[in-house]
């Protein structure tokens, strides 16, 4: 009765968002793997030799790039995924989890290059922090000597991106808790008399850590391989691998693009080895972990940890917040400079110099990010409804396919995508971009529509169809409309990831499509803070706005239905 | 003095039968057309600059202007050297460069770039190729009329009187100075253009004959022993010990403002007038040159081979020298970068606008200036970054 080739065409809806998904990032792979090996007709590369593996392990500094990024790798992943385990392990169910939980959107909004921005302004020498306390208690009427942002073992780039990792951690952690009858072992577990951090630790975290293992990956993967926030943060004699590579895949000198592929391949390896190391660690955890829930000791004395863990929390919020507020200062400074705690004059100028590219690459950052959130939820949600449809969940393995732009380092497959761009003539056309940003942002997307849509009463459409309405009816007219607010959040969270992509950006858009965060991060280069605050406010307000939509759109929509109003 | 410019063109026009295209030809071909400028965009007034050119041209001549923000000119050399290894011929994505030293003198050796055309732009013939040699012969590369000079350099330092009673006048006088006030200078790190020019700067003074600097790179472990000597003595006296190097020019002038520093190195002589009238930078700064000179350079625009916008690039280049626009720029106020045109020579009104510009507080008069050194031959760049970055950038 027409809905049979209509939900074959449905069928097809996993296999072409693979196929979407994970088309440019194999091609990719290939585009930079080949050159790795010497072969790349384009450049004279004819013959496969290993040519670029040696210039690759001659190059100075080599060794010190990769141990930055295989220790930030493994480090940000650590203390941010400790904090975040300890913190809801000893709080969760308070009061104070429930105040924290408020801060997590905007948090999780703004791109991470803003934060590091704002971290670099309030942590060097001659930042907030110090002038707020020069000369008064520092004695300092000229900015000390030391050494704190750019240090070159890399602790303020580890910093800098654990600031912004705990708050999605932290996001995925409450995801996980609601899956899994957290609340109740937990009871539990304190009714045996174990101390609250004890018994989460014990008998709530075996149970949560199995949801929340694909996005750990996705943190030791990005963290292994960031390059704006490295830019910013990192030390730069030699700075880590990915920058590095960046750098070379920019030397007008051809011969470097072999070398550089290399060192994508490498990037590869390094995130693998990071990989393996925590999986080894995982291992090593559930053996100590086993034998400490056997030994049944009750923990009563947690407070430390507890506060310790709130105590961390806590201070990188309101760094991250600080941070933040400091460029939002700057971008209406006419005159700042140290001691002064404050700007001794304001000024408009900043935002009037910056007025007209500002206007552009805000419409440009909107525009791709829209289409790109757009394209990925039809995307997820056609995935979705052909599994309730056929009540066949995506199972662990898709789920990984889905995952893997997020598991590969963007550099990696970036590389070879831009080389079949300038072949296939799209490189910096609009699409290009979308396309590139459209691999990140739908696992954001589907991740977080997956279980709202999954959640969803079925006996709704049941009773819709025994009175006759066609599948696509109580899609339409049922589902949609009942799920409309975690659709939009889905759709607002996607774009806030479109906003913070800077290398897909700069690859697929060739520099000729300008955004908010490639301005951003070229501006950094100059240093102007009052230029860089104008872009990060304008940063943060983009996927503000989003998420202030998502949330009017439905509350305004359902104003006079009670069933469907925002209660939370 | 003029006839013999005119004449010079008519040769020149003569020479190059390829280009047969009148001037009014490429005007009328421009309009419509959409020009992809790449420029560094680390600057804010030089970003200003550029916008404002690009209304100009836009509403002259309907030609549009976009500037690819890039962080490094490299960027865009690389990206025209792998359009023309992708084959792509015509319709290639960058319009314009600005550009000059090495990556002039690769593209011009790879055959990557349009021309010879510059004769061909009217206001080429304001152009003071006799004074100011560095407008033909771009660090001892002949330019050979294939790109257009914009805009005039030469190294000054910058210093905060208010922490420098006397600045130092020599490469060794600074790293005295940077001893007595250890941590208060900095460089950008190489290859960074402003880091590798103080590497430059350094070597010219510190070599046994600098004279050999101005023929390709040879004997370079010899001629470049006592600069790593001299780098080695101020690295730990540096900012931040040498351990960790600001990204480029303006990155040290926000040093210099934020007190972090006292003395930085620009390559604009008015660049620190400039800074203080925006308030970007104390007004107890000012400007001091070394006495044995210090290099000079001029500032390029060129054509890469496969541009889309020919015509329209050569049209904003043109209007780039003209002397209005060249007035503009040399206003401190707007960006400071001096005139490549010969003044003298210009139509009295065009004269006029140049008179009556005021330098600013921080500018040194073209006396105080003194001697500009030329650029090494740009071979010596890759020499002197590659040792560096093995030295200095690649851990402990």
């Amino acid at each position: 009765m027409g809905e049979g080739p209509r939900s074959s065409l449905l069928c097809w809806a996993p296999r072409l968002t693979l196929l979407l998904l994970l088309g440019p990032v194999a091609a990719g792979l290939v585009g930079t793997v080949l050159p790795a090996f010497g072969y790349l007709p384009a450049l004279g590369g004819l013959t496969f030799n290993l040519d670029p593996w040696r210039t690759l392990f001659d190059a100075p500094g080599l060794q010190e790039s990769v141990r930055l990024s295989f220790v930030t790798g493994l480090g940000v992943t650590f203390v941010s995924f400790a904090i975040v385990v300890l913190f809801v392990a000893g709080w969760h169910g308070t009061h104070g989890f429930a105040r924290l939980q408020r801060f997590l959107s905007p948090l999780l909004s703004v791109p991470h290059v803003t934060v590091a921005f704002g971290l670099a302004f309030l942590l060097a020498p001659s930042g907030w922090i110090f002038r707020l306390t020069s000369p008064w208690l520092t004695g300092y009427d000229r900015p000390p000597d030391l050494i704190i942002v750019q240090d070159p073992d890399g602790w303020a780039f580890i910093a800098g991106l654990a600031v912004k990792e705990i708050p999605f951690l932290f996001l995925m952690m409450l995801a996980a808790i609601g899956q899994v009858d957290a609340a109740r072992a937990r009871t539990m577990a304190r009714t045996m008399g174990y101390g609250a951090t004890t018994a989460w630790l014990k008998a709530v975290f075996p149970l949560v850590y199995r949801q929340i293992r694909l996005p750990v990956f996705a943190v030791l993967a990005f963290a292994a391989s960031v390059v704006d926030v490295a830019i910013v943060l990192a030390p730069s004699t030699p700075p880590p691998l990915a920058v590095q590579l960046l750098r070379w895949f920019n030397d007008p000198e051809l011969a470097m693009r072999f070398v550089a592929s290399a060192g994508a391949v490498l990037q590869l390896g390094v995130v693998l080895a990071v990989f393996a190391v925590w999986w080894l660690g995982e291992r090593l955890v559930a053996c100590v972990g086993r034998i400490w829930i056997r030994r049944g000791s009750r923990g009563r004395q947690d407070g430390a940890l507890r506060y310790g863990a709130a105590g961390a929390l806590t201070l990188s919020f309101l760094a991250a917040f600080l941070g933040l507020a400091s460029m939002a200062l700057w971008s209406i400074t006419g005159r700042w400079r140290f001691p002064d705690a404050l700007p001794a004059q304001l000024s408009v100028d900043p935002w009037v110099n910056n007025a007209s590219r500002l206007g552009e690459a805000s419409l440009n950052t909107a525009t791709v990010g829209l289409v790109a959130a757009l394209v990925g939820l039809v995307l997820a949600l056609a995935c979705l409804e052909n599994e309730s449809r056929h009540g066949r969940p995506a199972t662990g393995r898709v789920l990984i396919l889905l995952y893997l732009p997020l598991l590969i380092p963007q550099i990696a497959f970036l590389f070879g995508g831009q080389v079949l761009l300038v072949m296939s003539n799209l490189d910096g056309a609009w699409i290009a971009v979308v396309w590139a940003h459209l691999l990140f942002v739908s696992p954001y997307v589907f991740l977080s529509l997956a279980d709202p849509y999954r959640s969803w009463d079925e006996r709704y459409a049941r009773a819709a169809r025994c009175l006759g309405a066609s599948p696509l009816r109580v899609f339409c007219q049922i589902k949609l409309p009942m799920l409309l607010r975690p659709i939009l959040v889905a759709a607002a969270v996607g774009f806030a990831v479109s906003v913070g992509l800077y290398l897909p950006t700069l690859f697929a858009g060739a520099g000729r499509v300008d955004t908010l965060t490639t301005e951003a991060v070229a501006l950094a280069s100059g240093a102007d803070r009052r230029a860089i605050g104008v872009y990060a406010l304008a940063q943060m307000t983009l996927p503000f706005l989003a998420f202030l939509l998502a949330a009017a759109i439905p509350a305004w929509l359902y104003r006079d239905r009670r069933g469907l109003r925002v209660t939370a | 003095m003029r006839l013999l410019i005119a004449t010079m063109i008519l040769l020149l026009g003569f020479a190059s039968p390829g280009l047969a295209q009148s001037w009014d030809d490429v005007v009328a071909r421009a309009k419509g057309q959409t020009v992809f400028w790449n420029a560094w965009g680390g600057d804010e007034r030089i970003n200003a600059y550029i916008a404002w050119a690009g209304e100009q041209v836009r509403d002259r001549y309907g030609v549009s202007v976009e500037h690819v923000r890039l962080s490094d000119t490299s960027d865009a050399v690389a990206r025209v050297v792998a359009e023309k290894a992708a084959g792509r011929t015509e319709g290639g994505s960058v319009d314009l460069i600005w550009i000059n030293g090495e990556n002039f003198a690769s593209m011009k050796r790879n055959k990557l770039l349009f021309g010879p055309w510059t004769e061909q732009a009217p206001n080429y013939r304001f152009v003071d190729t006799v004074n100011k040699k560095t407008t033909t012969v771009d660090f001892t590369v002949p330019v050979d009329n294939l790109e257009a000079p914009w805009g005039m350099a030469q190294v000054v330092f910058m210093h905060d009187t208010a922490h420098v009673a006397s600045p130092p006048k020599s490469i060794p006088g600074l790293l005295e100075w940077a001893k007595a006030n250890p941590g208060r200078f900095a460089y950008p790190q190489p290859p960074n253009f402003h880091g590798t020019t103080f590497l430059k700067q350094a070597l010219i003074e510190l070599a046994p004959d600098a004279g050999v600097l101005l023929a390709p790179a040879a004997n370079v472990s010899d001629v470049t022993a006592p600069l790593w000597t001299y780098l080695d003595e101020l690295h730990p006296v540096l900012w931040r010990r040498g351990e960790v190097f600001p990204q480029n020019g303006p990155a040290v002038t926000r040093l210099l403002d934020d007190g972090e520093v006292s003395i930085a190195l620009s390559f604009q002589p008015a660049e620190a007038s400039g800074l203080i009238a925006s308030g970007k930078l104390p007004d107890t700064v000012r400007t001091f040159v070394l006495e044995n000179g210090t290099i000079g350079n001029t500032n390029f625009v060129a054509i890469p081979f496969n541009a889309k916008a020919r015509e329209g690039a050569m049209v904003l280049a043109d209007f780039l020298m003209s002397p209005e626009a060249q007035a503009h720029k040399q206003d401190p106020k707007v960006w400071g970068s001096f005139t490549v045109l010969d003044v003298n020579a210009l139509p009295v009104a065009a004269k006029a606008a140049f008179d009556a510009l005021d330098l600013g507080v921080a500018t040194l008069s073209p006396g105080e200036l003194g001697a500009t050194q030329l650029e090494p031959h740009p071979t010596w760049v890759a020499a002197l970054e590659a040792e560096w970055a093995k030295r200095y950038a690649s851990g402990k």
